[in-house]
């Protein structure tokens, strides 16, 4: 039987805005599919985004939704986590939302390795504003604001949020599906920040800049490219080259905010 | 039972203000002379349960803040002049979104990081114009530690009725000075909540306007799923781009603040029965006002002064009548002509005018204004 994705999705709200051949709408099955296996209450959950064409994501789905400013996600979703623990919160949007104007509330979040789950669709490019660079676009590729070349290098996000703090760290891609909503859940699961961060396709405004004549043409591109943990840890640097890791990268456990701030608490009471 | 009374700062008095009117968040960044409210805040939000976040920066606070209100927290936020030039953007968020919060800005030289410790009253323009596209402001001037932690609550339960974000400008001198400050006792002070939904969760739209200018505004987590955005919207809260749908809500969010203008006005008018000049003052400005009405008084100038402590909106109504009674009004200022522009556009050329500006970081004093008012008559 076919998986029942309407009962999440707010009535008449399809279709989505975006392309044909975009990655987000499978990123959203599997965020749908991961919000019923771990059976999260809809009236206590919170989805939060910020500007883009990922950010539209919350519009859709049967739950709680913010859609904030460009880059503020984080921190709007930072001020309901912390006034109201119990409530599930997750953050959705790209890679230019979240790392470039909302870098800096990215890795403070990460830092307070407070309990919500952040799935960043990372498509290397600005698809809403028509194509322009963001920091994830590959140094040299073209986008409409370096038609000569892209000569900045590049974020790798899921680095970033190691090093920023954060606990749970993982990968997947829009080709490998079935994986996403099993990364989202587990990272749904995590007490604290986690990170999945969603390789994703846009065949529109970085496609057709790029010599991906079609949207099959950048399904390959993320299949080639990624290579699960498991099998990287059998393979040769010379054959690691060009590839990106996939899977769970990191998780570890450390104090959780909103747990410590019950703590503080405590002690202001006296307790 | 005697009433409980400190001697405390300004920054303190808002602080105390905001813990009566039943705040339980505060979001902010570190920023002269602003910085007392939010350690006050940090100390006192936990001992009742309340939450305190020093955010990465001052837009990251107000974010927080508009999440921390949309799950039914009064929220606070304290800045000045750098900071609250960085929250402009989200702070149309919330006037779009709706959202009840109240951010303090204590006014300190600029532009930019200006004189992070010298007096200044030069954003009041910024407090009405500074966020992008059109809308309403409500921005109060408290003039004493006791009016800054009254004030403080009634900004509080401004943001809660009209369901948008409230401004209060103080300057560095209302914020650093200590005075004595009667608290109020539970129940003394009118504390006003946001108006939940009545309607079942499957009905409730967030911008019904046939609910009201103001309709209720149901928390995160109560049973109501809806969509919050940022951009243009219809009743169910989702965009639109219709014509006369973006028009009726562009036009209700600012009705509800200026149809309800006698709710939201407050001022103080001093001696103005029979004033000739007239002072225009608000906060630590005024009180070298006050006292240079005195002197005036003493001279045999019939002087008087119209204190606004609700700033915006403007009291266009009043400062018209005021203006047609009197052959002047003077308005001291520390900056080179805000407030005044507004005296100007309403007086419409009914009486004269008149300026002093003051941007070295000292106060005006009551003899400037005293020449001023002599050298007008």
């Amino acid at each position: 039987m076919a998986y029942d994705y309407e009962k999440s999705i707010r009535p008449g709200k399809l279709p989505h805005i975006w392309c044909p051949g975009c990655g987000h709408g499978i990123v959203m099955k599997g965020l749908i599919r991961a919000m019923d296996t771990c059976e999260l209450d809809r009236d206590n959950t919170a989805v939060v985004s910020g500007i883009g064409c990922a950010s539209r994501l919350p519009g859709y789905l049967d739950t709680c939704t913010l859609h904030t400013a460009h880059g503020r996600a984080a921190a709007f979703a930072t001020g309901i986590k912390m006034a109201k623990p119990d409530m599930n919160v997750i953050v959705v949007g790209g890679d230019g939302d979240g790392t470039a104007i909302g870098g800096n509330h990215f890795i403070h979040a990460c830092r307070r390795n407070i309990d919500m789950t952040y799935v960043i669709m990372n498509n290397s490019i600005y698809g809403m504003t028509g194509g322009q660079f963001s920091p994830c676009t590959p140094t040299g590729a073209k986008a409409s604001t370096t038609v000569y070349g892209n000569p900045d290098p590049t974020f790798d996000i899921s680095k970033l949020a190691i090093g920023a703090g954060a606990t749970f760290v993982a990968r997947g891609t829009a080709y490998h599906a079935v994986q996403i909503d099993k990364l989202i859940a587990e990272g749904i699961r995590h007490k604290g920040l986690a990170v999945i961060e969603i390789l994703d396709d846009c065949p529109t405004t970085y496609g057709r800049r790029n010599k991906f004549r079609s949207v099959i043409d950048m399904m390959k591109r993320l299949k080639e490219t990624a290579v699960p943990v498991t099998a990287a840890a059998k393979m040769t640097e010379e054959q690691l080259e060009g590839k990106v890791l996939t899977g769970v990268l990191y998780n570890t456990e450390k104090p959780e905010y909103t747990e410590q701030y019950a703590k503080l608490i405590k002690r202001a009471q006296g307790a | 039972m005697a009433k409980k009374v400190a001697l405390i700062q300004g920054n303190e008095a808002c602080a105390q203000g905001a813990l009566y009117a039943g705040c339980s968040f505060f979001a902010g960044y570190p920023i002269t002379p602003s910085t007392e409210v939010a350690e006050v805040m940090s100390i006192e939000l936990p001992k009742i349960g309340g939450k305190f976040i020093q955010m990465e920066d001052e837009i990251g606070a107000i974010a927080a803040l508009i999440g921390a209100a949309l799950t039914g927290a009064k929220a606070l936020d304290s800045t000045s002049g750098p900071g609250m030039s960085l929250k402009q953007e989200l702070l149309g968020y919330a006037c779009i979104a709706e959202i009840p919060c109240v951010i303090v800005n204590v006014q300190r030289g600029g532009p930019s990081t200006g004189m992070p410790t010298g007096p200044s009253q030069s954003d009041m323009q910024q407090a009405m114009w500074g966020t992008h596209g059109d809308h309403a402001a409500i921005v109060l001037t408290p003039a004493s530690c006791q009016e800054i932690y009254e004030e403080t609550v009634r900004a509080f339960n401004l943001a809660e009725k009209y369901r948008m974000p409230v401004q209060i400008q103080l300057d560095e001198i209302c914020a650093h000075m200590r005075e004595k400050v009667e608290y109020a006792e539970p129940g003394e002070l009118e504390v006003i909540d946001r108006e939940a939904p009545s309607v079942p969760p499957e009905e409730y739209k967030p911008y019904d306007a046939s609910k009201g200018l103001v309709p209720p505004l149901a928390s995160f987590g109560s049973g109501y799923r809806y969509h919050v955005t940022g951009l243009n919207k219809a009743a169910d809260g989702f965009p639109t781009t219709k014509a006369e749908l973006v028009d009726a809500e562009e036009r209700r969010q600012i009705d509800k603040i200026m149809l309800n203008q006698e709710d939201i006005q407050k001022n103080e008018e001093y001696l103005l029965d029979d004033a000739e000049v007239i002072l225009f003052a608000y906060g630590s400005t005024s009180r070298s006002a006050r006292y240079a009405v005195n002197e005036l008084r003493k001279d045999g100038v019939k002087a008087g002064m119209f204190r606004p402590l609700t700033m915006w909106p403007f009291p266009e109504k009043r400062v018209a009548e005021l203006a047609d009674q009197a052959g002047a009004i003077v308005c001291p200022e520390m900056n080179l002509g805000q407030m005044v522009r507004e005296v100007e556009r309403v007086a419409k050329g009914n009486c004269t005018v008149a300026h002093i500006g003051r941007v070295d970081g000292e106060p005006i004093n009551p003899g400037q204004i005293i020449d001023k008012v002599k050298e007008v008559l």
